[in-house]
């Protein structure tokens, strides 16, 4: 074999290279400090991963909410891969954590380590979506937004700020995933009533701004001026289309409505710039109800199977009073 | 040169000794029977693909398409079931497919002469979009068969049992294991990978043979789809995204000379053990970055690469 700078490897020997590699784990084990005795509840939380400022949003609320009341929280980033969350989830049955919170990645898969948590007695709180299983003794409760109901809320408020006339390019989240679904139903229903408003095209954004951008380049490209509303399944997509609206010379905000999801810091930031329309809320501050929830399944309680988190619609004209109290 | 065997895997065998005891003793319960059986039953899936891929490095080849079809396979097996196809018949179908589509690259790869990397990232781009094709979205498996299958374990004493998808993690590392080092075909790829001039002039059957490690992958990987699909009782599209770098990554962390010729299945499974070992350490912890495993697997792949650059040095010297 050729080696292009032989000196470099003349002088490491396979003992030095051995001993590199003891001290690479030596390295890896002395960062990890060893555990306090957890004094109260041990729960594990199975996070999708930090895609969004949304998500974040919903960690930090978690995290902070589990300090406060002194719970042994277990994090887990699934890197958005449902794969790591399956994974995640078994090492917290392992442990026997008292409860589990988990935002699934996707809506199905969930079964077989469902149901090994209920073998092993510890209640499954979800988080802002839900699974679809054969039996819904598998999880203690779901704490989510209504997604249906943002999306028709969408739709109405775009309905009333175009008179009911709108050429509409949708971009929608991870196909699959529950908020991408019902997000898009809610917003279907919703325009039913409206013989003007049409969606000319629907395409996936995988709720990344990036993409969101992408795509919307794609769409510009091809429809052109024909389009005069955008309808994102969250602010990220949305922010990346109007991005791409911004480079083709057309303004949104005025040439282009842009409706979204979610409420982020950056959508507020966006709307008082007058480039995004309107964004319905979806609360993301979890934690409370999560850890009520988790506690409560932890003692043996029996909960409902949905608890609903309240949203709201916000516009240009009630961005700018309220952008100051926004925690995300 | 025997050195060049076995010191790799010695290295690796004993980086997952150590990390195994430290996390035992850093983290309460994580030294139990059921732990340890989840680190073959979680990790199944990339194993049986990364011991796919074992043969395809040792012949001196590489694997791009192995998530790609891992993801295809998943999809297919769940909307097959879904449209009244029999578990057994999409299963067999499945692997079917990743075979062929296996046997293709490597004929095309042996054939024409074309290089590896760029036959196997088209079976990927092919084999993800297909997956994309035949469902646009994950979906779920109702059949009782599949359930039974999906729940079906071997209990160990009274706290731990072996799942399904664990099974066949060992069982093929046996099969593995087997034809590297009992077969004839075994003695073939390891002489393709370490010298191709040689084993052209000894007269051995080049051509087949590596066809036959690329079809094998294929299997191995419509097999880890299976794993996969008995895992979480789904098919999605999405899936195993990048799983052919953590393959390809457990592999040379076991030892596998990425030229070809040196490494064996019991070091790939030590690779992923190692992956497996330092993922559920850190959930165990629960207050790191999970993008730390990341790093680590970086780290080790390194230093690996380096142990066997001055391995492989040190040989060439004392010739």
């Amino acid at each position: 074999m050729k080696i292009s700078d032989p000196d470099i490897f003349v002088q490491l020997t396979p003992r030095k290279a051995l001993l590199a590699l003891v001290a690479m784990v030596g390295l890896v084990l002395g960062s990890l400090s060893t555990h306090g005795a957890a004094a109260h509840l041990t729960v594990g939380f199975s996070q999708v991963g930090a895609e969004s400022a949304w998500r974040t949003a919903e960690t930090e609320s978690i995290k902070s909410e589990g300090a406060k009341r002194g719970v042994t929280l277990k994090f887990s980033d699934a890197q958005g891969k449902q794969e790591n969350q399956i994974k995640a989830l078994r090492s917290f049955i392992a442990q026997k954590v008292d409860a589990i919170i988990l935002a699934p990645v996707v809506e199905t898969g969930w079964e077989p380590v469902l149901r090994e948590a209920k073998r092993a007695k510890i209640p499954v709180v979800l988080v802002d979506r839900g699974v679809k299983v054969s039996d819904d003794s598998l999880f203690a409760t779901l704490i989510a937004s209504d997604f249906i109901a943002e999306g028709k809320m969408a739709a109405e408020w775009l309905a009333k700020r175009s008179g009911g006339n709108a050429q509409i390019v949708e971009l929608q989240g991870t196909p699959g995933a529950a908020p991408a679904i019902d997000r898009k139903k809610g917003f279907e229903a919703g325009i039913a009533s409206q013989p003007g408003m049409k969606i000319i095209a629907s395409q996936s954004g995988d709720f990344r701004r990036a993409n969101g951008k992408e795509v919307m380049e794609a769409l510009i490209k091809k429809h052109g001026n024909e389009i005069t509303a955008v309808y994102a399944h969250n602010d990220d997509m949305a922010i990346g289309a109007i991005q791409a609206i911004e480079e083709s010379g057309r303004k949104p905000g005025a040439d282009v409505i842009v409706v979204s999801i979610d409420g982020v810091r950056g959508a507020f930031e966006a709307m008082v710039a007058g480039k995004l329309s309107c964004t319905v809320e979806c609360n993301p501050l979890l934690g409370p109800l999560a850890f009520d929830a988790a506690e409560k399944a932890a003692g043996g309680a029996t909960l409902e199977k949905k608890t609903i988190v309240p949203d709201r619609v916000f516009d240009q004209s009630t961005a700018k009073a309220v952008i100051g109290s926004r925690q995300y | 040169m025997k050195a060049l065997r076995s010191l790799p895997l010695l290295a690796t065998s004993l980086v997952f000794l150590v990390l195994y005891a430290a996390a035992s003793i850093l983290y309460p319960g994580f030294f139990a029977a059921q732990v340890f059986i989840n680190l073959l039953g979680d990790n199944a899936f990339l194993g049986v693909s990364a011991l796919g891929m074992t043969l395809v490095i040792l012949a001196g080849g590489i694997d791009l398409s192995v998530g790609a079809v891992v993801a295809f396979t998943t999809v297919f097996i769940a909307t097959g079931v879904g449209r009244g196809m029999h578990p057994v018949v999409a299963i067999g179908a499945a692997i079917a497919i990743a075979t062929l589509l296996g046997t293709i690259m490597g004929w095309l790869i042996q054939k024409f002469e074309l290089p590896a990397f760029l036959v196997t990232l088209g079976g990927m781009f092919f084999a993800r979009g297909m997956a994309f094709v035949v469902n646009r979205e994950s979906v779920a498996i109702a059949h009782p068969f599949w359930q039974k299958a999906a729940d079906f374990a071997v209990p160990i004493g009274s706290s731990a049992s072996v799942p399904a998808t664990a099974l066949v993690f060992v069982l093929t590392l046996g099969a593995m294991i087997v034809i590297a080092h009992r077969t004839r075909f075994g003695r073939n790829i390891y002489a393709v990978g370490g010298s191709l001039g040689s084993a052209r002039l000894m007269g051995l059957p080049v051509a087949a043979t590596q066809i036959a490690v690329y079809a094998l992958s294929g299997a191995c990987s419509g097999l880890a789809g299976v794993v996969s699909t008995l895992y979480t009782s789904s098919g999605d599209p999405a899936r195993a995204t990048g799983l052919e770098l953590d393959a390809i990554a457990s592999v040379v962390i076991g030892g596998t000379l990425l030229t070809g010729g040196v490494g064996s299945p019991a070091g790939t499974l030590m690779g992923v053990l190692i992956f497996g070992t330092l993922q559920s350490a850190l959930v165990f912890d629960g207050r790191l970055n999970s993008w730390w495993l990341r790093i680590a697997m970086g780290g080790l792949l390194l230093i690996f690469v380096l142990l066997q650059r001055s391995l492989t040095r040190g040989s060439t010297l004392e010739k």
